[in-house]
């Protein structure tokens, strides 16, 4: 159902369709994570891939027409490009370990160790907020500084378009 | 297996929402798809949890609906009736 969507919103010329079919994307997606035992991830993917994203598209949306440019272009070297790297992901996932086996990597080494002692070291009873708040604390707090950097970047264009609009009428009703 | 057959009829109307947001021809259509497919998916979500013996599925459903409500408020907001 996600490879449908997917495709409508390749094949879809207007902009508003691709923007409601990402939406619908995202949803999907979300369950699929949640399903995948991944609720925080799942639960980000619903809030800013289904919620602000869409809110974002719509309010560019209505900056710019809402039409897509012809294309200038052949696609055939951008579509290869992908199916390589998609062709390269899923051969590295074979490899893997198998999905949640008590013998990986992952649950030989930290995750005991993260689920022994973060009560004690760090005074939270939830392991994943002791993880991504105090062991992971400087990587948490960079990715905040980045995602703080880009919708302050976000709000400099959009006024500063808003501004120029702005002049641009009042100059049009004075030459009236 | 009451549970399972609940499960396959909203995956079907999954199915029909997401043909109806594709072809629909206005954006109302497409709008009410969106809103109908997320709750679909907040549905299977909550039924996948019972299906699989989990119920605690039923709270993050919960705040799926919540977030789903805001995303077609905010929709509905940019709205503009003269484009089409």
């Amino acid at each position: 159902m996600m490879i449908v969507a997917v495709y409508g919103i390749i094949r879809s010329r207007n902009l508003f369709v691709v923007v409601m079919l990402s939406g619908i994307y995202s949803f999907l997606m979300a369950t699929v994570m949640v399903v995948l035992d991944a609720v925080d991830v799942a639960m980000t993917e619903a809030a800013v891939g289904a919620g602000m994203s869409t809110v974002l598209m719509l309010a560019v949306l209505g900056l710019v027409r809402s039409r897509e440019a012809p294309l200038r272009h052949s696609p055939i070297l951008p579509i290869i490009v992908c199916c390589l790297t998609g062709g390269m992901l899923i051969y590295g996932t074979v490899s893997l370990p198998p999905f949640g086996h008590i013998d990986n990597p992952q649950n030989q080494h930290v995750a005991p160790y993260y689920i022994e002692n973060s009560v004690r070291e760090t005074g939270s009873p939830n392991v994943v907020t002791a993880v991504l708040a105090s062991y992971r604390g400087y990587d948490t707090l960079g990715e905040t500084t980045v995602i703080f950097t880009g919708g302050i970047g976000v709000l400099v264009l959009l006024s500063g378009v808003m501004t120029r609009r702005r002049r641009f009428n009042n100059q049009k009703e004075s030459d009236e | 297996m009451m549970f399972t057959v609940a499960l396959i009829a909203v995956l079907i109307s999954l199915v029909l929402a997401m043909v109806r947001a594709i072809i629909g021809p206005t954006m109302f259509d497409r709008v009410l798809a969106v809103n109908s497919t997320a709750t679909l998916a907040v549905l299977s979500l909550a039924l996948i949890g019972f299906v699989a013996g989990r119920p605690e599925f039923l709270d993050i459903a919960i705040l799926y609906t919540l977030l789903n409500l805001i995303g077609t408020l905010a929709v509905l907001r940019y709205f503009h009736p003269n484009e089409n």
